[in-house]
């Protein structure tokens, strides 16, 4: 690998790397799991002056759910430390199911949950689990934390809400009201490969009705996807074959795919629709790898 | 039986040994040319044109020289100063080392900055700045022939157009007639994608030469050291004996590595002008896109069909394309390398083969990418074609093929293009692995599925192939006759070591050359050395590919052992005072023939040989032998798979595989398996995911390990592996190749189970790779998928 000359800098605290994001004035980088950026560098597609790397920061590698039901994953939580979570698959089971499917080992054992969301590559997997779920990202800067919701921390293909001297130290997923359901499914050519296709579906139900509902899309637009109406079409109603066909329906509408080699866009639609009925017919069993 | 087992216990035939080079390997202690370091060594990278074709219009290297550390800059017009612009390729055509006129495909090599490390060179070929005058792209054999079409090679006179070549065999007439006589003619269009034999690791070379003693080394990554340096001594106009090229571990190579690159020949001139080491190791990137491809040919395949199942006649019509320049390793006489060996198992009259290449925008190479020479291409057509007749008969697919097959006594048997197949037993081959699959009970489980909307398939693919070129009547590349060689030194303790004209990148040689030995002279395999690659001690040879290290250098290990072990006796009976007539030999032994007690080691004659060898003798026990194969040898392989196609998705997911092997003897039974292994697994690989495509412009869609995508453990099927043997009958020791066969026959079997299991749409072919949107859109649309994968946009 031979990137372009950078200079490189392991701050100790966050006040010190958000510091030297304010020396590099839009032209640093935060390096944490590397698994995007260090092929970007690679293939010299990206030549930042400054890498920032966030690794030695204390205290940034968990992930826990509050008593109150709300779960945190800091900056420096792997996507392996989510894979082998004991919480995760009784707290969070549309995480749990999401997390073997992100690349592969090496990568997840590597990039961080955070780290993903701030590429914002619309192929990416966590993005849409996080915009099903309603999460949101914290931001840290000079003058101190803000909270952006998934659904704004996204702004473009590659493309995020963070200013340049801002970095995303957690990312927060709100207290499930009821019962938490949901799934992940991928369709991959290989493993690693990108999602041709990918569907987040997220359900809470109290008494067998659906009280809230998130559906967000992978791969089949220029950004994630968050199928609200398809979503909505849930709420209020246990999940039947019909709901879960409207809603299936209606996420294949709310898709953007472009033809590409890895297929056509109908065909893609076509995919999001089998996907989000067989993870709503299935909530209560275990996700199984899809393709 | 005693014999038998004392040889498995030195390591001799059969011994299922472990690979001694992997005591090195897995412990990181392989030497490759990248990890290769010399004095005052340089380093070289190469830019490459962006656009597929386009005319140079300007080159603007200033800026590239003002970057401190730099050393050299090339550009076509200084090669061309020097006569080197252009090099020969391994099919009498010529290549550009570096552009002079225009480029004619994405990745060819434009300029080479030569600077004191990689960071300072990659940062100055950005400083390099091309003027490049857009032409129109042309990217498959449609376009290449179409009207009107420009021309790629106008730097060559004679050349109006874009075909390279036309070449054709059989009897026309003949086959004519035979079509006139059928009852049912059965026709099928097929492409076999391009793709990319991508080793691990990428090609690279370091070039040193030393002005003082003006020898020329070059450190790289060659399967075929010898004759890199015959072409060496030509192109470069150096004296043979001043050049030495070493071919140290090399991270597989599957054809990549037989041709002569732009950056070998740039590397040399570098180090030349420079006096100084200069390394170039290739990216991946580079690799994938400049480097030789596989397959990339069209066919329009007919056979003429009796009702009764019999195969009267077959047409073969086949559009290749060679990209760029037509730089194909494969020898001379054949244009096509052996696609003409299709239908060899098959008991077929008469046939005709017609084949057109062409010039394109695209990478040159057409290398054997694990395969004999296009054997792959020539298999996966066979055998797709003899589903589809038996589907049109309304026959059972195992049936249809049982009926065609050449019988156990056919043998010696002329096939319908002219090989001579010598061995086997088909029909045997095939029982077994219908046997293993547990073929009827699987088509009652495919139907009570079916009635339950489940897609269930299984495919089938048997084929016989020709490994081991050459004979030197039929085979050479560029006029060197493909015979192998071995050189055996027995050391004065009865320890050896044994150098041959192939080289290993992965096929286990150190291992398995040691086992020959052992089987013919008794010396334990942990008592031999094996080295190859190094041109100033290894015999000349032809190299490693086309599966022909075992039938052609091994044959020669065997044959050096034997002359060693001739030597040997006389030595013996010197020892036991004898003479030789009296003298019997057992494994490792002489003895009297009247007296079994009375005997000696070979370890005894190998001290003797140096310290007590009989009066007129020549001191010392080593040999060389130079093996020309009286014919190729003919393995044969019955390849069977299942699958469920996921309806709702078109993903499909293998249930079982079953290979049958009969590969004749086996030296080493467990590096054998390890062969058919890997062989099944890119069989798998092209069957589903890994090709290379190009759009319109031509820009190359597979140039990196995120697009172009080789199956990883987890989605590799597992595999149950069987044998039959036959032993080849003119081998010395009976064995035949075997390290490409599953490649070569394991595609069809996939293809066609996906094709089983779609039967009822009625679709005759979806072409490979079998991506989910292709197997998804043949099944709704019921029509055939053809050509390869298009790299479709909403723009167009």
């Amino acid at each position: 690998m031979y990137p372009s000359r950078f200079r490189y800098e392991s701050p100790r605290s966050i006040d010190e790397a958000i510091a030297l994001l304010q020396e590099g004035g839009g032209e640093a980088k935060v390096l944490a799991g590397g698994q995007s950026l260090v092929p970007l560098l690679k293939l010299r597609f990206a030549a930042p002056e400054l890498l920032v790397d966030i690794n030695d920061l204390p205290g940034l590698g968990y992930h826990t759910v509050d008593p109150d039901g709300t779960t945190r994953i800091g900056a420096l939580c792997r996507h392996a430390d989510l894979e082998r979570s004991t919480v995760l698959p009784t707290r969070q089971p549309t995480m749990a199911a999401a997390a073997p499917l992100v690349a592969d080992p090496m990568v997840r054992n590597r990039g961080t949950l955070v780290g993903s969301l701030c590429h914002a590559d619309p192929q990416g997997d966590w993005a849409s689990v996080v915009t099903a779920l309603g999460g949101h990202v914290v931001a840290q800067g000079a003058g101190g934390r803000r909270s952006i919701p998934m659904a704004q921390f996204v702004t473009g293909p590659f493309q995020n809400a963070l200013g340049y001297d801002e970095i995303a130290v957690e990312a927060v997923i709100p207290a499930p009201h009821g019962k938490p359901a949901g799934g992940y499914l991928k369709l991959e050519r290989r493993v690693g490969d990108f999602a041709t296709v990918a569907v987040a579906v997220a359900v809470e139900r109290s008494h067998s009705v659906v009280t809230r509902a998130g559906i967000a899309l992978t791969g089949v637009g220029g950004a994630t996807i968050n199928a609200v109406e398809a979503a909505q079409a849930l709420v209020g109603h246990p999940l039947t074959a019909r709901t879960i066909g409207d809603a299936a329906d209606l996420a294949a509408r709310a898709a953007q795919p472009r033809t590409d080699h890895r297929g056509s866009a109908e065909y893609k639609r076509q995919v999001v629709r089998t996907f989000v009925k067989r993870i709503l017919t299935g909530v209560n069993e275990p996700t199984r790898k899809a393709a | 039986m005693t014999q038998a087992r004392d040889e498995i216990k030195i390591g001799g035939l059969g011994a299922s040994r472990k690979r001694v080079e992997d005591n090195r390997f897995v412990r990181g202690k392989g030497r490759y040319v990248d990890d290769i370091v010399l004095p005052g060594m340089l380093h070289m990278e190469i830019l490459r044109s962006p656009l597929a074709h386009a005319r140079i219009t300007s080159i603007d290297v200033s800026k590239a020289w003002q970057i401190p550390g730099v050393r050299l800059v090339l550009t076509g017009d200084m090669m061309a100063a020097r006569n080197l612009a252009w090099m020969p390729t391994l099919s009498y055509d010529t290549q550009a080392v570096l552009a002079t006129d225009k480029v004619r495909f994405q990745g060819q090599e434009v300029a080479c900055v030569v600077a004191d490390d990689p960071y300072i060179a990659k940062d100055a070929c950005e400083a390099i700045v091309v003027e490049y005058e857009p032409l129109p792209v042309i990217v498959n054999p449609a376009q290449a022939v179409a009207e009107g079409a420009p021309v790629i090679r106008d730097d060559k006179e004679n050349q109006p157009d874009n075909v390279v070549f036309t070449w054709e065999v059989g009897d026309k007439a003949g086959t004519d007639r035979a079509f006139a006589q059928a009852d049912v003619v059965s026709t099928l269009d097929l492409h076999y994608p391009r793709s990319h034999p991508s080793p691990l690791e990428c090609c690279g070379s370091i070039a040193d030469f030393d002005r003082s003693t003006s020898k020329l080394t070059v450190y790289m990554t060659t399967q075929a050291p010898h004759i890199i340096r015959a072409a060496v001594a030509l192109v470069a106009e150096l004296p043979e004996h001043m050049i030495r090229i070493v071919s140290p571990d090399l991270g597989g190579g599957f054809g990549n590595k037989v041709p002569v690159y732009p950056g070998y020949v740039a590397s040399i001139l570098a180090s030349i002008l420079l006096e100084r080491p200069v390394k170039w190791i290739e990216d991946k990137t580079g690799n994938l896109i400049s480097t030789g491809f596989g397959r990339d040919i069209y066919l329009r395949g007919e056979m003429a069909l009796r009702n009764d199942g019999k195969i009267l006649g077959v047409r073969m019509y086949t559009d290749s394309d060679h990209g760029a320049f037509f730089s194909d390793a494969q020898p001379s006489k054949f244009k096509i390398g052996l696609l003409h060996s299709a239908f060899s198992c098959y008991d077929i009259p008469v046939a005709h083969l017609v084949n057109r290449g062409v010039y394109t925008n695209k990478a040159p190479g057409g290398v054997a990418y694990r395969c004999s020479f296009r054997v792959t291409e020539a298999m996966y057509f066979q055998e797709r074609m003899v589903q589809a007749a038996a589907d049109d008969l309304g026959m059972d697919q195992a049936e249809f093929r049982r009926r065609n097959f050449v019988r156990d006594d056919d043998f010696p048997h002329r096939t319908p293009w002219g090989f001579l197949t010598d061995s086997g037993q088909y029909g045997k081959c095939l029982d077994v692995g219908l046997e293993a699959i547990g073929y009827q009970d699987f088509l009652t489980e495919k139907e009570e599925a079916r009635k339950q909307g489940r897609l269930l398939g299984i495919g089938i693919s048997t084929m016989t192939e020709p490994l081991g070129a050459g004979n030197s009547r039929e085979y050479d590349i560029l006029g060197i006759k493909m015979f192998d060689s071995a050189e055996l030194r027995v050391h004065i303790t009865g320890k050896a070591i044994l150098r041959t004209g192939a080289k290993s990148q992965g096929q286990g040689h150190e291992t398995t050359w040691a086992q020959i030995v052992a089987h013919e002279l008794g010396i334990p395999a942990e008592d031999i050395t094996v080295e190859e690659g190094d041109t100033d001690t290894a015999p000349f040879g032809m190299g490693t590919y086309a599966s022909r290290s075992t039938p052609v250098a091994g044959a020669a290990v065997s044959m050096v052992a034997r002359k060693v072990r001739a030597k040997a006796r006389k030595l013996a009976a010197h020892l036991l005072e004898v003479s030789e007539e009296d003298i019997e030999w057992e494994l490792g032994r002489f003895y009297v023939r009247s007296a079994p007690d009375h005997g000696v080691t070979i370890q005894e004659c190998a001290i003797a040989a140096y310290s007590n060898m009989p009066d007129g003798m020549e001191p010392g026990l080593e040999n060389v032998a130079y093996y020309d194969p009286p014919n190729l040898t003919w393995p044969f392989g019955c390849y069977i798979a299942t699958v469920e196609v996921d309806p709702q998705t078109g993903v499909w997911d293998v249930l079982r595989v079953v290979a049958v092997d009969d590969c004749g003897v086996r030296i080493n039974p467990m590096i054998v398996e390890g062969q058919i292994m890997g062989g099944l697994t890119e069989a798998y690989a092209m069957a589903n995911m890994q090709f290379i495509t190009f759009d319109a412009q031509g820009n190359c869609v597979g140039s990196n390990y995120m697009d172009y995508l080789l199956p990883t453990a987890w989605e590799t099927p597992g595999y149950e592996l069987h044998e039959v043997v036959t032993p080849s009958p003119h081998h010395p020791i009976g064995a035949k190749g075997v390290g490409e066969c599953a490649t070569v026959g394991g595609p069809a079997a996939f293809v066609n189970a996906v094709m089983d299991a779609i039967r009822d749409t009625g679709v005759r072919n979806i072409d490979m790779p079998l991506l989910p949107d292709r197997v998804y859109e043949a099944l709704t649309k019921r029509h055939d998928v053809s050509g390869a994968p298009p790299v479709r946009t909403d723009d167009e």
